[in-house]
């Protein structure tokens, strides 16, 4: 889960940066971008919800 | 992108404020000492002294050869017929640069010295307490060689964040007048990073994931980096603005005016809230507020009406307590000094600011100030978090059970910071 959430993180990042170097419109520029901090936002989500896994393990 | 042309009279102001940047640095030690507990406290002002050391060696040795200054070599990629900066191409140690004060690039660099070892500064506070001298300061080298240069080129060195507007017509591209995100969001994610590898105190939490309140040791301390920092602040907004964003010295009074308004409406409203709902202003969440204020008016206190900065500072103010709240109470992260919430979510909420509440750009001037938020969390973060976890792997950062008994003071100095008072019988076990 801690992979997946990191894995999130970067794979939003991409698709950030992709929207702004390939789309010419706005529009779409700002659905694709809004799209990839979605993605990113799950990702921090899977990656907080690993860590608190692992510490209740470790008690 | 080219470096900023400093009038003599500019450069000359920019150095007086340079060297008051370190009052920051020392607001921030005082602020994470008074935070902690009595017996780390020496260990905590030791470990500030350290990290900014070894951040500055670092830096000067490599840090500088991948971050560069606008208009100064640099590697460039062409995509689809645009040019994209990506990392500078300096010699190490400084080389061939001119170290003179009529030269921006050598006003540049003395500030970034000191910037990086501010980032470096701000994990401190979440490892306090259990987070071992020497791997703190590898942490800190890792981050003044690698991940705090390569995103400070990509934000200040012409590099493709800042070419967005140019590029992609977002706006002025990328807007960071003076480290809301390369300072103070990279050292947040840091924190976070390290409170994750560490993890809580012990005692910290129950099994049923309750926290349990470890207050700081000294209210006192802590307030009064409060206003030592607020003086660095100053000077790193005034400063920063003039040598990283271009902005005409002339503007320092309204740099300097939107960084007060945003602290004390910050503070303002944190004691305010915590009146309301605990019945007694709290001391170091009002710290934090104020701290947060100064956060969040880094990035844009060069583009802000004071009316606007204001606001600034009462949303950091509520957004610092919500998320120390949600950190600790909801997703069980041990963040003694709350740098998370004042470092990272300030952080971003002052890159938001500049789109939304400021007159740096005009058109998809948000979609530039959200590639830069998503840069952090898809790039700094995995970067650090993968840095210190591989370091970990090879050196572990937190401190023995024995040690964590001890108090990081008597366990790795060999002495408490207040040997005459007996705060906790536990505390003053002798090393042996």
């Amino acid at each position: 889960m801690k992979l997946t959430g990191f894995l999130l993180l970067v794979a939003g990042w991409v698709i950030v940066v992709a929207a702004l170097l390939v789309l010419p419109s706005a529009v779409l520029r700002a659905a694709f971008v809004l799209a990839g901090i979605g993605v990113q936002l799950l990702g921090l989500f899977f990656a907080v919800r690993a860590h608190r896994v692992l510490d209740v393990e470790k008690d | 992108m080219a470096l900023p042309s400093l009038s003599q009279s500019s450069a000359t102001l920019s150095f007086i404020l340079i060297l008051l940047v370190p009052l920051a640095a020392a607001g921030l030690a005082l602020v994470n000492c008074g935070l902690g507990r009595s017996r780390s406290a020496a260990h905590m002002m030791m470990a500030s002294l350290c990290v900014f050391g070894v951040t500055a060696v670092v830096y000067v040795a490599i840090g500088f050869s991948w971050q560069g200054a606008a208009g100064r070599p640099a590697h460039i990629l062409m995509i689809a017929g645009k040019p994209w900066n990506w990392i500078a191409a300096e010699p190490f140690f400084l080389r061939g640069l001119p170290l003179v004060l009529s030269a921006p690039e050598s006003l540049i660099v003395l500030l970034q010295i000191l910037s990086v070892g501010l980032a470096a500064m701000i994990p401190l506070s979440a490892g306090s307490d259990r987070w071992r001298l020497g791997a703190a300061c590898a942490s800190s080298a890792l981050l003044a060689g690698l991940t705090y240069p390569l995103f400070a080129h990509w934000v200040w060195a012409g590099g493709w964040l800042q070419q967005l507007g140019a590029n992609c017509g977002l706006g002025r591209g990328f807007v960071d007048g003076s480290g809301a995100s390369t300072i103070q969001t990279v050292g947040g994610l840091s924190a976070l990073s390290i409170a994750w590898i560490l993890g809580p105190r012990r005692g910290k939490f129950s099994r049923e994931g309750i926290p349990a309140a470890i207050p700081g040791h000294n209210a006192v301390l802590a307030l009064m980096g409060c206003l030592v920092a607020w003086v660095g602040w100053l000077a790193l907004n005034s400063a920063g603005a003039i040598l990283f964003a271009g902005v005409d010295a002339s503007r320092v009074v309204l740099i300097a005016l939107n960084t007060t308004l945003s602290a004390t409406a910050s503070a303002l409203t944190a004691a305010i809230v915590t009146r309301i709902r605990f019945g007694r202003p709290d001391a170091s969440l009002t710290v934090n507020g104020w701290m947060a204020g100064l956060v969040a008016s880094s990035a844009a206190a060069a583009f802000l009406k004071p009316a606007a900065a204001i606001l600034v500072g009462m949303v950091a103010g509520f957004l610092v307590l919500s998320s120390i709240d949600l950190l600790e109470s909801r997703l069980a992260i041990d963040d003694p000094g709350g740098a998370v919430s004042v470092h990272a979510v300030a952080g971003i909420w002052g890159l938001l600011a500049v789109s939304f509440l400021s007159n740096a750009g005009s058109t998809g001037q948000w979609l530039a100030q959200i590639a830069g938020i998503s840069t952090l969390l898809g790039f700094v973060l995995p970067l650090t978090y993968g840095l210190n976890w591989l370091l970990n792997r090879f050196y572990p950062q937190r401190v023995d059970e024995e040690g964590e008994r001890q108090g990081m003071d008597l366990y790795e100095l060999g002495a408490g910071a207040y040997p005459e008072f007996v705060v906790h019988s536990d505390e003053f076990t002798q090393r042996y």
